[in-house]
């Protein structure tokens, strides 16, 4: 009897204790929330952290370098002089994008985290959707004052599609990128290819693959697969190959599933891993894509589809984290071609994905004024410059670029060679999942399913993804 | 309970019981001496338990619409875990998991070292004790990182020992990989409990048994199993609930290569904080619960039968 009730009594309660629950979720942020703009706007002394996936002597080294030793600095001086007694903190990290990501997610949905926060581009449609960040005339609460600053002029409008969602602007752009085929020149040289090598189809991309088999202990090939490298797959391999089909991967407001494209996609990934032009096994390891890069650096991967990420920031022969001493002469770049010449996406013949990130205001500051006037600084032309420290970059801004690209031939090709002909991700709130679920589909396709195996579970994840079945086109 | 041999206490206010109030407390003062232990286990054992169940019927999101507005969606996360291939992949993985590296791996490991090391010199048995015990104590990002080195396809002291240049240990062979690497971490517990459980063995009937000439196998199923049955049922329980929701994995393998090493914690943090998919996975965390309840309430009937 004792125990009956005794159990009877903890039923009770917890089902008490379910129902006070309920309803607490996720609307935490309607009720205590500091909602006044301009809070601490006259603060004489101020507390800003910069949060970003970069770290000194890591990942993207030159971009905390830059904000620990000079922005920083730079900005607390000009604060000084009006007065403000103001303290910048930079939060870095080194860790994969997605890693990073979960990280900044659980920090804003608990409101914590750095005051301004760099997002990558298509995380803008679900962080806005989940109220972690805000129009930036939300937070800093004047319209005027946000589209008044002269630097918008000078960012162009498809990179400013970076920061926004919606038609608002969430944060501002950090520049821009392009994908192109990287080579090593030396391995070329052995296998009799030419060093000006620029394939016109994926055919002959296949063809030079053959001929760097025959050297010993080199992986033709490494098309980035498989869900152990995230976005990295979706980015560098997916949809820069779905593009050389003529298809993208959102046409008005309808997701791409099981079609003629995506299978064809899916078979050049079995045509280069199915038959040894690729190293199925790294696509497969957790730490892949670091050692793709390594393998790249010590000579033993023939082609590689990167950003220009990698050119600045893994075989830099100074700072990168895969250093090439060697990078000018040995390294080769080529357009990435379509499937068939002109068989790209607006009829090219080459074709290129485009991201970037942007750097957005926690709506939770406790200083959202001082905040913005960061924000703005960080992207004044003085300042972007600066963060070149004398390398090239595709800046966000046009002024700047202009002024520093000439100097790199790479960046310079990338600008004026790729960025004509490139795409950039739809910036949906659906968008991370689909890309999970092409990266489930090559990942498949690498790990030995068929190609209409993986097409078919592919397209079941989209229709999951997209939430129902008129948003997903197929035949 | 001495419910017999104390004496009565002096003042019991209105207890049910007065034989069992041997403290002479009151229920009140008792009440006060449990409270601060019961407000810790509420606070993180049962509060997180009831969010859990709560969280795992709404569609909670990391990110996006629902991550602001969750709406219930009853049992639906529960009928989709039941049809989720992925989930049924990982339910089978833990499965072998705890079979191979707790079941079978720590248990018969642990028993072997105690047994040998039973007559072993002192030092001999010293060295070999803090070696194992090492491994287990260790914090896992440490010995992770150490068990990346060891199986690494290019550069692992494996393939350097074997002379298999390019094998990769952790991709071709993931389970594999991680059932060897936790017998060896969690070993050290089994070997300590079965120490000091073979000293509850009389030593004169192990003599016994050598003069009528047993074997040490006969020695073993016939003189030592009896007397610590009940050691090898709890531990085994403890063991294989420690494995079944052991994270470790995930600092190998992260669950790779396509899915092939995801035991269920894993698979609840990748679908949780990868897909962000919060409320399917609470519902996956609650069904991980119930399982372990039923392990439990299993070995405890065991139990009970054999005592």
């Amino acid at each position: 009897m004792r125990r009956i009730s005794r159990l009877s009594r903890l039923a009770v309660l917890g089902s008490a204790a379910t129902v006070l629950l309920t309803g607490c979720l996720g609307s935490s942020d309607s009720g205590s929330e500091d909602t006044d703009a301009n809070r601490n706007a006259d603060a004489k002394k101020v507390e800003l952290v910069i949060g970003a996936n970069s770290v000194k002597g890591g990942k993207n080294s030159a971009g905390a370098e830059f904000t620990q030793d000079v922005l920083i600095p730079k900005f607390v001086e000009a604060q000084k002089a009006k007065g403000v007694d103001v303290t910048v903190k930079f939060e870095g990290d080194g860790s994969d994008d997605e890693v990073y990501k979960q990280k900044l997610a659980l920090s804003l949905s608990n409101k914590a985290g750095p005051d301004l926060i760099s997002v990558d581009g298509i995380w803008v449609g679900e962080f806005a959707q989940a109220g972690y960040i805000k129009p930036l005339t939300d937070t800093v609460g004047d319209t005027a004052k946000v589209d008044d600053w002269d630097g918008w002029k000078q960012i162009q409008d498809s990179v400013q599609q970076l920061g926004m969602f919606e038609g608002k602007r969430y944060g501002v752009p950090a520049g821009t990128d392009g994908r192109v085929l990287y080579f090593n020149k030396k391995l070329f040289q052995q296998a009799g290819l030419p060093a000006d090598w620029q394939p016109k189809s994926w055919d002959e991309i296949i063809s030079a693959g053959q001929a760097l088999k025959k050297l010993q202990g080199v992986t033709p090939i490494q098309i980035n697969a498989g869900t152990a490298m995230g976005e990295a797959t979706t980015m560098q391999g997916i949809l820069p190959l779905l593009v050389g089909t003529g298809a993208t991967i959102n046409t008005d407001g309808k997701w791409l599933g099981d079609s003629p494209q995506i299978r064809q996609v899916l078979d050049f990934y079995k045509q280069v891993y199915g038959s040894g032009l690729g190293d199925p096994v790294l696509q497969r390891e957790a730490k892949g894509r670091d050692k793709s890069f390594a393998e790249f650096a010590a000579n033993k991967i023939g082609i590689l589809l990167e950003g220009d990420y990698f050119w600045r920031s893994v075989v830099e022969p100074k700072d990168g984290v895969a250093k090439m001493a060697d990078r000018d002469t040995a390294v080769g770049y080529a357009l990435i071609p379509a499937g068939k010449a002109g068989g790209g996406v607006k009829g090219q013949d080459f074709v290129s994905m485009s991201g970037g990130g942007a750097t957005a205001i926690n709506p939770n500051t406790k200083f959202p004024q001082q905040a913005w006037e960061l924000l703005q600084f960080m992207n004044s032309a003085e300042m972007v410059k600066a963060s070149l420290n004398g390398a090239a970059k595709i800046t966000q801004r046009s002024d700047v670029n202009s002024e520093v690209l000439a100097g790199d031939p790479m960046l310079n090709f990338i600008a004026t060679k790729v960025l004509p002909v490139t795409q950039y991700r739809p910036g949906l709130a659906e968008y991370p999942k689909i890309s999970a679920a092409l990266q489930q589909a090559t990942a498949d396709v690498v790990g030995g399913k068929t190609t209409e195996a993986a097409a078919k579970s592919y397209q079941t994840a989209v229709e999951a993804a997209a939430g129902s079945k008129d948003k997903v086109s197929s035949n | 309970m001495a419910t017999t041999t104390e004496p009565a206490p002096v003042q019991p206010a209105r207890v049910r019981g007065p034989a069992q109030d041997v403290a002479g407390l009151g229920i009140s003062r008792a009440l006060g001496f449990v409270a601060p232990a019961l407000l810790l286990i509420g606070a993180f054992l049962v509060f997180p338990a009831v969010w859990t169940i709560y969280i795992g019927i709404t569609n909670y999101r990391l990110t996006g619409v629902e991550a602001v507005s969750p709406s219930i969606v009853g049992l639906s996360n529960y009928t989709k875990a039941l049809n989720d291939a992925l989930f049924h992949n990982a339910l089978w993985l833990t499965c072998l998991f705890v079979l191979g590296s707790a079941v079978i791996g720590q248990n018969i490991l642990g028993f072997a070292l105690a047994w040998t090391m039973r007559r072993a010199r002192p030092a001999v048995r010293r060295t070999v004790e803090a070696l194992v015990l090492l491994a287990w104590i260790l914090p896992s990002t440490v010995v992770a990182y150490l068990w990346i080195a060891f199986f690494d396809r290019d550069t692992g002291t494996l393939n350097s020992i074997l002379g298999t240049q390019g094998t990769a240990w952790l991709i071709d062979y993931p389970m594999v990989c991680l059932v060897l690497f936790n017998t060896w971490r969690g070993t050290a517990f089994s070997m300590m409990l079965y120490s000091s459980a073979l000293q509850a063995v009389p030593p004169s009937q192990l003599e016994s048994a050598r003069m009528f000439g047993a074997s040490g196998w006969q020695t073993v199923r016939d003189v030592v199993f009896p007397h610590i049955r009940g050691h090898v049922l709890t531990n085994t329980l403890l063991i294989s609930l420690w494995t079944a929701n052991d994270f470790s994995p995930f600092l190998l393998t992260k669950g790779g290569p396509n899915h092939e090493s995801e035991t269920v914690p894993v698979y609840i943090y990748n679908v949780a904080l990868q897909g962000g998919e919060l409320g399917y996975s609470s519902a996956i965390s609650f069904l991980l619960l119930i399982a372990n309840l039923l392990v439990a309430l299993l070995y405890l009937r065991l139990l009970r039968r054999r005592s």
